[in-house]
């Protein structure tokens, strides 16, 4: 099953759980398969994944009622670099559950850029392809993204070591 | 020349290789002449670490893709056929499959040849060009080679054993051609590609490449190379059946 791995870890990603990524990747192939003779060339895995994100944003609206789509590209203050202290170590490479902790409580636009970019080693115009956003949008999630982790990943987990 | 607040929504996208040229430049004689945009750059790098090594990557279940399978496999069902070769539901999954495949072809040169034939196996798929000579008939198929190759490929069919002969062709694997034998098994459709070779009599190598099953053996003059997307250990019987069928002392060439 071709790209299933890059499917599943995306929806479950988009879906923060098992039991509806699993859902979510079924239903997407379907709808894949269904779409198959609509498909006019380009990166097959992009297509696909386009499928999943689309699939997820669905499901999440429809099973859980949450919002998706709206207003993360303007979403709250960026970090300012000047606030974080200079001597706080970035904890991320000691503590995996820190981090995938801090990449679960990212805004869900944000969580999939970095997902798609870092974990799926997409590149920008196959992330804007995925999210049917333009480019800069994809460069400024990414930005925006990097910056919360990096305030998740300082900020002291019950003082420093 | 730009300013700290550009540098600062650009400096992930510089990390990343994905700023034009021009911007590329000016990032970096800014970064030459700004300590504090170049400590910027350090943690950018530094999450992007932190979030590559920490193991994020979910593994789907075992048995997700046998699920996706069935799953797909029962709308294409001919109840609910949706265009003309959907009534042929095996040959429309797997050519679908293979067409997610292609775009992921070709990483690494070691593996151009398991991409050539991975390739050709689709192709053979997707263009209605499974066979040149259908038939189950190892009598008419193998003569069907007199002539068009410089080689005598071993022709056998293997119904009674559960891969039937389908049909053969002439294909061409590192641009000389090569045989071509397609068997079905069940649902799955095998191409044995078949070539000259000096290697002289190996045993079975297997691998997989997107998802596809490989076995690869030598057997005297002959290369043997069979893909399917069968499992492999259903593949390596049908290269079990092809190598005992071959008698041992098979003339060379004619």
């Amino acid at each position: 099953m071709p790209h299933l791995g890059a499917a599943y870890n995306l929806a479950r990603w988009l879906t923060r759980s098992e039991h509806d990524a699993d859902d979510v990747v079924q239903d997407a192939y379907l709808r894949a398969f269904r779409g198959f003779s609509g498909y006019r060339g380009g990166d097959a895995r992009t297509w696909l994944l386009r499928i999943v994100r689309n699939t997820s944003y669905t499901w999440l609206r429809q099973r859980r009622g949450e919002t998706v789509s709206e207003g993360a590209d303007e979403l709250g203050e960026l970090p300012d670099y000047d606030a974080v202290d200079p001597e706080a170590q970035l904890i991320g490479q000691a503590d995996a559950a820190r981090v995938r902790t801090a990449l679960d409580t990212l805004p869900v636009e944000l969580r999939e850029a970095v997902v798609l970019r870092e974990l799926e080693g997409l590149s920008y115009k196959e992330i804007a392809e995925v999210a049917d956003v333009p480019l800069g949008t994809v460069m400024s999630r990414l930005s925006r993204g990097r910056k919360y982790l990096e305030r998740a990943l300082r900020e002291p987990a019950g003082g420093r070591e | 020349m730009i300013t700290c607040r550009e540098a600062s929504e650009w400096v992930s996208a510089y990390a990343d290789h994905e700023l034009d040229a021009v911007s590329s430049l000016q990032m970096e004689s800014h970064l030459a002449q700004c300590p504090r945009c170049r400590a910027a750059l350090e943690r950018v790098d530094a999450v992007r670490a932190a979030v590559g090594s920490a193991g994020l990557t979910y593994a789907p279940p075992a048995d997700l893709a046998s699920r996706v399978h069935a799953t797909v496999r029962r709308e294409a069902s001919p109840t609910r056929r949706r265009w003309e070769w959907a009534a042929l539901p095996g040959v429309a999954i797997a050519a679908m499959l293979a067409w997610l495949v292609v775009g992921n072809l070709g990483r690494g040169a070691e593996r151009r040849l398991v991409d050539e034939l991975v390739a050709g196996h689709v192709r053979s798929l997707m263009v209605d060009h499974l066979v040149d000579v259908a038939s189950t008939d190892q009598h008419t198929v193998r003569p069907w080679f007199n002539g068009k190759i410089d080689f005598a490929p071993p022709v056998a069919d293997f119904a009674a054993s559960g891969f039937a002969l389908v049909g053969g062709r002439m294909d061409y694997v590192e641009g000389r051609p090569a045989a071509a034998l397609v068997y079905r098994h069940q649902a799955h459709l095998v191409n044995l590609f078949i070539w000259p070779n000096r290697a002289g009599t190996t045993g079975l190598e297997t691998s997989t490449a997107d998802g596809y099953s490989l076995v690869h053996w030598n057997d005297r003059d002959l290369a043997y190379w069979a893909v399917s997307d069968l499992n492999l250990r259903d593949l390596a019987r049908l290269a079990d059946l092809v190598r005992d069928s071959r008698p041992r002392a098979a003339p060379a060439g004619e």
